[in-house]
């Protein structure tokens, strides 16, 4: 078996377009909207979500024919939390101002569902290097959509990207008058929205039966 | 898949249990220090932006932070229930930790009931001076007060008259990013300063208040609060009540307008 056989290709492409963890499974919105404010903080926070979902995925798989059922969840939890308390210790030994504006979100992806639904629904199931790329992959669907949302919000709502101005503000004398829904999470609800509209008109196959 | 008795599910929880710990603890013990050098050094940066020796954002080396934070910033340690002073060969201010003193029952004590929700009020507190040569220009109180989901920490700058508010800032907390997180907002943070901390009275009377706000001449004690965090724009107010009162720094606001300025160390 190749290293990129059919069922690994699948396990990390299809979370990015085909089994999108937040437009198709709805999962995970609480942190989409909270820290998608401007690019910086989407990107760490992209790369933590993909590095524990990644990194729990293989670890409960290779455990998998070992964990006793009856308290299979409470393992995953442990696995998870742990993995999410040394990712934060990384971030504010080596991020540490972003990891001041990220504040509880990066704690809070402990409860995030990908995370959680990746290994009680794919890891459990097969073997630790699909896993590992599953877990990636849905990363990255997650990163896909957080990533475009902040690019807007930042863009709109600050007219900077990186926090590098682009759109001279208006109240520094520029023409352009930033959008404060952008900034506010419920602006986040309108872009992701849109996302899961034009993802469903382009893939019919993913709207819900009514 | 299996059928293991609870021994195996026991035993296999101990040992992932186990695992994991190791795992936390070799992340934490192999990052603790650096972790602390960022929490000083950003501090030092939030006292030198919120004192005006440093722009906000502006990027210069930590070594240029330490230079410019000891160049212009001396630390003191003060008796809070006396406002006096502490000599430095009692209780050396660049090793001073009021957090520390808050978990020793000798150095603190129960504070009395406030909205702020602290339970704890240390002994001493470490104030910093904004230097003009000899003269203190500029008093940094350290203040700390719960929000909605966590404590606020942070500092605020009173001019020399101890009065008009020169500025405040919040180095530490754990608010909602966008809604209570905006408290360390610069646009929010400048529409405190001028402002007055006590009516004429020698009460404190600053309030974080909804609505519109004039200018400090107009509305000196009000300052609008965050659109969608009334919990988090309340601690501030309560926070910043105990801490000017006279279980916080009164006593020692007090006892530094009577030294004439605090010219004379104490």
């Amino acid at each position: 078996m190749s290293a990129f056989g059919k069922a690994e290709r699948q396990a990390l492409i299809d979370p990015l377009f085909n089994d999108n963890p937040i437009a198709l499974q709805v999962l995970g919105i609480c942190s989409a909207l909270a820290v998608t404010t401007t690019m910086e903080t989407t990107v760490v926070m992209c790369i933590a979500l993909t590095a524990v979902t990644a990194l729990s995925s293989a670890s409960v798989s290779a455990i998998r024919l070992y964990i006793p059922h009856s308290i299979r969840i409470i393992v995953q939890m442990t696995i998870i939390a742990s993995l999410v308390i040394v990712v934060d210790q990384v971030q504010q030994a080596y991020l540490f101002d972003i990891s001041t504006q990220l504040t509880v979100f990066v704690g809070l992806i402990i409860t995030n569902w990908i995370v959680m639904g990746r290994a009680e629904g794919y890891a459990m199931q097969n073997p630790v290097w699909p896993s590992f790329l599953d877990g990636v992959g849905n990363g990255a669907g997650y990163s896909l959509i957080l990533l475009g949302t902040g690019f807007i919000r930042e863009l709109l709502g600050s007219g900077a990207l990186f926090k590098y101005q682009l759109l001279s503000l208006t109240s520094e004398g520029g023409w352009y008058s930033p959008n404060g829904l952008m900034v506010l999470s419920p602006g986040a609800f309108f872009i992701i929205g849109f996302f899961i509209w034009g993802l469903r008109t382009w893939k019919p196959d993913q709207v819900e039966e009514e | 898949m299996q059928t293991k008795g609870s021994t195996y599910t026991i035993v296999f929880a101990l040992i992932t249990c186990v695992i994991c710990s190791a795992v936390i603890s070799i992340a934490a013990v192999s990052l603790k220090t650096r972790i602390a050098d960022n929490r000083l050094l950003d501090k030092q940066k939030k006292v030198l932006v919120v004192t005006g020796l440093m722009e906000d954002g502006e990027a210069i080396s930590p070594e240029e932070v330490a230079n410019r934070f000891d160049a212009n910033i001396v630390a003191r340690v003060v008796d809070l229930e006396t406002g006096k002073y502490v000599p430095e060969d009692e209780i050396d201010p660049s090793t001073f930790d009021q957090q520390d003193e808050l978990s020793d029952p000798a150095l603190s004590r129960d504070a009395p009931k406030n909205p702020a929700q602290v339970s704890r009020l240390p002994k001493h507190a470490q104030v910093y001076h904004v230097m003009d040569g000899e003269r203190v220009n500029k008093i940094v109180l350290p203040v700390e007060g719960k929000g909605l989901w966590s404590t606020l920490y942070g500092f605020l700058v009173l001019e020399d008259d101890t009065n008009t508010i020169g500025g405040i800032t919040f180095y530490k907390h754990g608010e909602t990013p966008g809604l209570g997180g905006e408290v360390d907002n610069p646009k929010w943070k400048a529409k405190w300063e001028g402002r007055k901390a006590y009516d004429d009275s020698g009460e404190p009377a600053i309030r974080v208040v909804k609505g519109a706000v004039g200018t400090a001449d107009v509305d000196p004690h009000k300052v609008d609060a965050l659109s969608g965090a009334t919990i988090t724009s309340n601690g501030v107010s309560f926070l910043l009540e105990l801490w000017l009162g006279d279980d916080g720094f009164g006593p020692y606001l007090q006892s530094f307008r009577d030294d004439n300025g605090g010219t004379e160390a104490g």
